[in-house]
């Protein structure tokens, strides 16, 4: 059969061009594909982890940042409430004060009235004396004519009446 | 669904009613022809169908495209032979004119002669010898063809490689990279393990030069279409360099349980070596099984798309109306065959390279030493 048989020829031509592609596929083209696919695995294979990393990373500044804001909140409370605090000392200091002015100027108005009163009820008490006297004058006119006596039992009966008073 | 349905039969219904005129018109030429060897006997004056397989099958020194009317159109090739006395002679395949006419002594065998289809030589005293023959023919035009093809192609992607190798593959080396890598790593890398780095070049080159040279060998037009794969001498010598290599990288273990393979009883192996002899042949066996497959599947493709194509001729030599409905069937059973081919291409490279890895890492044991206990233990394991 002409199929089964080896060609001497052919034989040459196939070790040459089998050799040819051998020698170069072999030399310069699969080790540079091996090489470059191995670096692209392996350069994936560091981004990857390099992007966990950071994914990791970004968590903690995720958590830390949320952890601050949890704190400011915080604070931000405390600081509401101190001065809430603050204000409302200051207004019942305040208030306090004013009560005291107040109190102050009531006592001194109290004061001045009492004293007002005092001047007022002796002026009254003058008026009164002069009222009484001029009326005990026209009444003891007649009794006493002597006017220096009349003082004198005048001035009695007013310290008399001061003294039961006091 | 319907619509196509009613098409083809159509189409199928034209297809035989326009054989209809030719086929009365041929009745009567044929009249008087009943009995059947005298039909295939014309079907063999008008269509040699052994000639024709066997034309595109086997090597040849020109590249046949086609032919118009008489005329036949082909690539002519270098003929490069030795002269028994006269030296080396080196002229074109033209001279032959396809293998009517000799040329300084020189002439094509017919079939049927001795060393048919190849070129011999008429001595002086009418003998006829078969000339040292390295002309460059059409399997050897095919094979040359591959590897300019492979290196056009697998080395300007080993430059886009070297030039940016952490860059996302493109054009060419995103379609090739899949398979480099599925060859490299399911392969290779599974059947060698760690040492694959040592055999990867051959394997690789293994696999591609194959691949293409049985894809080349299904598309018919100039400058593919030449059978190679399936002429002995390539399966053959790709067989013989994977032999080469399992020798080469074979370990003192390989040798010994193949010489005194362990476990075997000893008078399987002392006065007459019965198992080494077994264990030698096999490992004989196992590149001519490589070579066989390869050259077997690919030549039976062949043979087959061809044996259906040739149908038609030989159906349209015997009756017009058979060869119009033979015609739409062959056509389509070739259809069928060739994307088989296809498949067939692909599993047989892959098929040889698998194997090549695997009998090279089988030869590459590590040299152990197993006692009798050890074996036994194993066995029962």
């Amino acid at each position: 059969m002409e199929l089964f048989n080896p060609d001497i020829g052919l034989a040459f031509w196939m070790l040459v061009s089998f050799g040819i592609v051998v020698f170069l596929l072999g030399k310069y083209v699969w080790p540079t594909i091996m090489n470059a696919i191995h670096a692209r695995e392996q350069y994936i294979v560091e981004s990857i982890t390099a992007a966990d990393e950071a994914q990791e990373k970004l968590k903690n500044i995720q958590k830390e940042g949320n952890e601050l804001i949890a704190k400011a909140r915080e604070e931000q409370i405390q600081i509401l409430q101190d001065a809430k605090k603050i204000k409302d000392k200051t207004i019942n200091e305040a208030r306090d004060l004013a009560k005291q002015e107040t109190e102050k100027v009531m006592e001194k108005a109290r004061q001045t009235i009492q004293k007002e009163k005092e001047n007022a009820l002796r002026e009254i008490r003058r008026q009164v004396a002069f009222l009484s006297l001029d009326i005990a004058e026209k009444i003891l006119r007649k009794d006493l004519d002597n006017k220096n006596a009349q003082m004198d039992l005048a001035n009695r009966i007013l310290d008399e009446i001061n003294m039961t008073k006091q | 669904m319907l619509n196509n349905k009613v098409y083809i039969i159509v189409l199928y219904l034209l297809f035989v009613f326009a054989g209809l005129p030719k086929a009365f018109g041929d009745e009567q030429t044929h009249k008087g022809k009943e009995s059947g060897e005298e039909l295939i006997e014309d079907v063999e004056s008008i269509f040699n169908v052994k000639g024709f397989t066997f034309s595109h099958i086997l090597d040849s020194y020109s590249f046949h495209i086609t032919n118009i009317g008489k005329t036949i159109i082909s690539v002519p090739l270098p003929v490069i032979v030795k002269s028994k006395d006269r030296g080396w002679f080196v002229f074109m395949s033209s001279k032959f004119h396809h293998g009517e006419t000799g040329y300084k002594g020189f002439s094509i065998a017919k079939e049927g002669e001795p060393y048919a289809y190849k070129v011999v030589e008429t001595l002086p005293d009418g003998s006829v010898v078969r000339s040292l023959d390295f002309s460059i023919t059409k399997v050897a035009f095919s094979l040359m063809f591959t590897v300019v093809l492979l290196c056009c192609v697998f080395i300007p992607i080993a430059r886009k490689y070297t030039k940016n190798p952490l860059k996302v593959p493109s054009g060419l080396q995103s379609l090739l990279e899949p398979l480099v890598l599925f060859v490299l790593n399911d392969v290779i890398k599974s059947a060698l393990g760690d040492s694959y780095k040592k055999y990867a070049p051959y394997l690789l080159t293994v696999f591609f030069f194959i691949l293409t040279l049985n894809l080349s060998g299904l598309i018919p037009v100039f400058p593919f279409g030449a059978n190679i794969t399936g002429s002995i001498v390539i399966p053959g010598l790709l067989a013989f360099f994977t032999y080469i290599i399992i020798n080469v990288s074979s370990t003192k273990g390989y040798w010994r349980e193949m010489l005194w393979p362990p476990g075997v009883p000893l008078w399987l192996k002392f006065p007459i070596p019965v198992m080494p002899l077994i264990e030698f042949l096999s490992s004989i066996t196992k590149p001519l099984v490589l070579m066989m497959r390869l050259f077997a599947n690919m030549m039976a493709g062949h043979l087959l798309t061809i044996v259906m194509m040739s149908l038609i001729f030989i159906f349209g030599a015997m009756s017009a109306i058979i060869a119009d409905t033979v015609t739409i069937v062959s056509i389509l059973i070739t259809i069928f065959m060739t994307i088989l081919h296809i498949l067939v291409a692909v599993i047989q490279a892959y098929v040889f390279t698998l194997l090549s890895s695997v009998f090279i890492s089988a030869a590459r044991v590590k040299d152990e030493h197993y006692s009798k206990k050890e074996i036994t233990e194993k066995i029962k394991v």
